[in-house]
């Protein structure tokens, strides 16, 4: 393979933003039929080197060529005309329109006079479903569709085009295993036709299972590339972030005390149904189920975001009606949300005002709002999640994905909750500061804290909790302790088989 | 950290930059072409163009306020016309009349209070129903502008309180009455959106309601405090400005919610919401009143001078767009 001459080349790329400079000197290749990793720490500079290949960002400095021709990216279309499509980390879709819409916007196939011709359109559009395996067809509105299915439009969109090289941005942060494998499946296509992946992603055992080299960025600078078959983890781990990382670090049972969070029969309309639990002071509860199982919308209906069509909520024992999320923080309840850009963060604001933001009628003095506590809150979230970013006043919006998720956090945690609930907490998240989140998660529970994790990761799952409660379908099917537990009866307990017909 | 907030600053720099090339032009073409001897920078007309933007100025002021929270109030013309309408009228009803000067803070109180009124009433419809806004206002400005009529039908209310119009013509360090109304609601508003929750809140609401709702906010209650404070503004402009003139038309104050939303978004307010300020939207204010004199001492006529305004309004924000995609960088669609 090392023969072949590359797809495309970046040569010495450097990017820099006020305040930051994101690329320094970063050199690429993409060779025909590879897989080739892209990993680094968030706000290593992932996203913004591969929006430099994608036209979205001009660098400073530095060449891309396209086979042996230099080109110029001055825009989108230019990379698309030279066969570079690009899949954004953040999806960038239209509510409103369908499927078959969305995937061609901007070249809806014509008939005279400017109709659109929406017969070829849906059948093309179901020809490219057809490939990637999904549950939906071309006319389904695609504000319907999870975040998941949103995806796989996004996904859609680029094959719409015979593309030479497709760049994945944390394509599976939101898929659930089964959609990965349709995912893989669609990048083995692509790469047995000579199609270069360039593949961005936070999670190791899907780098070693489908691509062929690694290239690692560190604070915007290049640190190496290596081939998948002759490195491992802990190597690629080190060159990510410069240190050894300590992932041997035990789950230290600790003392728990009362029961913080009961619900009782609680059910949502059709979302779901019958659903018991409780959480203790100190006890971490992980729920774990596909896409689409309930549990974020259990999540919404404790923090106020949803009216239960029946059931009960205690806390401390004592039952509670919580109508709204301020009813739901008064008493000490938090969620980070499962979106961080639409639930979670004002994206137009600075990092601070958003961390400050569910508190800030506390943070005042006098009439005014207080400076000084605002950013002594801010510093010390700052510091204990090592959240990169040139200052308080950066525009959220500009953040790597990671690190905004990161804010999202910190404004939970400063919130000093009873009960923490957490959507998907390492979402797009990198493997340093994931295990730091993960560690941060077992030292609020051993303070005391009540806390819910809703993942659709096994390993943080079973990394992370004390119980299991494993959900299919709008219903608790089982609940585990640590030691009942094991991948085996976890997935069939979320796909809905009982053990029995298993076995 | 100065590199981050230098987009924001050109870009709140930019109206009183353009505020300045009003001046020097208008001082120039005035020495050419103008109707009178006058000199337009003449420190005496100049405090006489800030007396005259403070009736759309307290209103643009309140506005921006409202369009930071991604919502618009096309009322504030009639809650104007109505709130004179009181104030006047009541100074004559005789239980008024036998209370000697005491007469003249329960008016404005009345006349305040309306404004209030009619704002909360907005205020409620938009937080009860969820309709958005600007038809929910749109109605209102309908519906209240008829309600001046049934009051008085085609008639003027008038009444002339020569202790108010002292008051209104009333000097101190130079500014007239009404421009330290003015001055003194932008500065407090000021404080309200750089300092305070309330301020807070409305910028987060604008920019993503829905993580608002998450973050606990109120958003219901919030949009009612606005339009109060809107419908309120409202009614002060109007008492700031008859006290003085003594006589309202019921179609005094239309078109006044066209000029003041042209003043905010001059100012560099986004109609999405979210982003914006009180400082820029005072700029946006003098910018049109300058404008308008200017245009005037130059011998334009209003039709030329409406013309000019819009489109200076439509460069502007061309002007912004693009800024705006440089500075960010954003995604070219
Ligand atoms: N438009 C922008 N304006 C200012 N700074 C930016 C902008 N876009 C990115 N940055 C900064 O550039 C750096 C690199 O960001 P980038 O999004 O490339 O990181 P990443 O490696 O993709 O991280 P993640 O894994 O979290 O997605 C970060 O410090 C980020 O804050
Ligand atoms: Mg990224």
């Amino acid at each position: 393979m090392t023969d072949q001459s590359p797809i495309l080349r970046l040569e010495n790329i450097v990017k820099a933003f006020p305040g930051v400079r994101a690329l320094d000197g970063v050199s690429l290749d993409l060779r025909p039929g590879e897989v080739h990793a892209l990993m680094g720490e968030n706000g290593a500079g992932k996203s913004t080197l591969m929006k430099v290949l994608g036209g979205l960002h001009q660098p400073n400095e530095g060449k891309i060529y396209i086979g042996e021709k230099q080109v110029v990216m001055d825009r989108p279309q230019t990379a698309k005309q030279n066969g570079v499509v690009f899949i954004h980390q953040e999806l960038s879709l239209a509510d409103e329109l369908s499927v078959a819409e969305n995937i061609f916007l901007g070249e809806l196939p014509r008939k005279s006079l400017g109709r659109v011709d929406w017969e070829k359109l849906y059948t093309d559009t179901d020809a490219i479903l057809d490939r990637l395996n999904v549950g939906f067809n071309a006319r389904t509105r695609v504000g319907d569709l999870s975040i998941a299915n949103q995806q796989m439009v996004e996904i859609a969109r680029a094959l719409t085009v015979d593309p030479r090289a497709v760049i994945f941005d944390e394509p599976t942060a939101s898929l659930t295993d089964s959609e990965k494998v349709v995912l893989f499946d669609v990048i083995a296509d692509l790469q047995s036709r000579g199609v270069g992946v360039i593949y961005i992603s936070h999670r190791m055992e899907e780098i070693f299972k489908i691509t062929d080299r690694i290239s690692v960025l560190r604070d915007g600078s290049y640190r190496g590339t290596l081939n998948t078959a002759e490195t491992n983890e802990e190597d690629v781990t080190q060159l990510m972030i410069g240190r050894k990382l300590d992932l041997s670090r035990n789950k230290v049972q600790h003392e728990m005390g009362d029961v913080a969070l009961e619900v009782r029969n609680l059910s949502c309309g059709k979302l779901f149904h019958d659903v018991s639990f409780t959480v203790r002071k100190g006890e971490v509860v992980g729920f774990y189920g596909l896409v689409g199982a309930g549990r974020t919308e259990i999540a919404e209906t404790i923090f106020g975001l949803r009216e239960p069509s029946a059931g009960k909520i205690l806390l401390d024992g004592q039952e509670v009606t919580i109508n709204s999320p301020q009813d739901a923080i008064a008493r000490g309840i938090s969620l980070v949300p499962e979106d961080r850009k639409g639930q979670g963060l004002v994206l137009g604001m600075n990092c601070r005002d958003n961390m400050t933001l569910p508190q800030i009628g506390e943070l005042t003095s006098g009439p005014f709002t207080s400076d000084k506590a605002e950013v002594a809150i801010f510093d010390k979230y700052h510091d204990a999640l090592d959240i990169r970013t040139p200052g308080w006043r950066q525009t959220v919006g500009n953040l790597s994905g990671g690190n905004q998720q990161k804010i999202v956090i910190g404004k939970w945690l400063s919130m000093h909750p009873k009960v923490l609930i957490v959507d998907e907490p390492t979402r797009g998240i990198d493997v340093g500061s994931k295990s730091e989140i993960h560690n941060l998660i077992r030292d609020l529970a051993a303070q005391g804290y009540a806390v819910i994790v809703v993942s659709s990761e096994m390993p943080e799952v079973l990394h992370v909790s004390d119980r299991i409660v494993a959900m299919f379908s709008g219903r608790v099917m089982r609940e585990f302790t640590t030691e009942e537990v094991t991948e085996n009866n976890l997935v069939q307990a979320i796909s809905g088989l009982s053990e029995d017909r298993v076995a | 950290m100065s590199n981050i907030n230098r987009t924001d600053l050109i870009k709140q720099g930019a109206i009183w930059a353009f505020i300045a090339v009003e001046l020097a032009f208008f001082s120039i073409a005035g020495k050419f072409l103008s109707v009178t001897d006058a000199t337009f920078m003449d420190p005496e007309n100049m405090l006489l163009l800030l007396k005259q933007s403070a009736p759309i100025g307290i209103i643009a002021l309140g506005m921006t306020i409202v369009m930071i929270n991604g919502n618009i109030d096309l009322s504030v013309g009639a809650i104007f016309a109505m709130s004179a309408v009181i104030l006047l009228d009541s100074m004559g009803w005789a239980w008024m009349q036998s209370l000697g000067v005491w007469s003249i803070p329960i008016s404005w109180g009345l006349a305040l209070l309306t404004g209030v009124v009619l704002g909360a009433i907005n205020g409620l419809i938009v937080w009860k129903t969820g309709v958005d806004a600007f038809i929910v206002t749109l109605g209102s400005m309908l519906g209240y502008r008829g309600l001046v009529f049934m009051y008085n039908g085609e008639q003027p209310t008038s009444h002339l309180n020569w202790t108010l119009v002292d008051f209104a013509e009333a000097r101190f360090l130079g500014l007239h009455t009404a421009t330290w109304f003015l001055l003194v609601v932008a500065l407090i508003l000021w404080l309200v959106m750089t300092r305070t929750v309330h301020g807070r809140n409305a910028y987060a609401i604008g920019n993503n309601r829905e993580a608002a709702v998450n973050a606990g906010i109120r958003v219901g209650p919030h949009f009612l405090w606005n339009f109060m404070l809107i419908g309120f503004l409202s009614a002060l402009s109007a008492v700031v400005f008859y006290s003085e003139s003594g006589s309202v038309n019921p179609n005094d104050g239309m078109l006044y919610e066209l000029w003041a939303i042209t003043a905010v978004v001059l100012g560099g307010t986004k109609l999405t919401g979210g982003y914006g300020s009180i400082i820029s939207t005072l700029g946006g204010v003098i910018a049109i009143q300058l404008l308008r004199k200017g245009l005037g001492h130059i011998g334009s006529d209003t039709e030329t001078v409406n013309l000019v305004i819009g489109l200076i309004l439509i460069a502007v924000l061309f002007l912004d767009r693009q800024l705006n995609r440089k500075g960010k960088e954003e995604l070219r669609v």
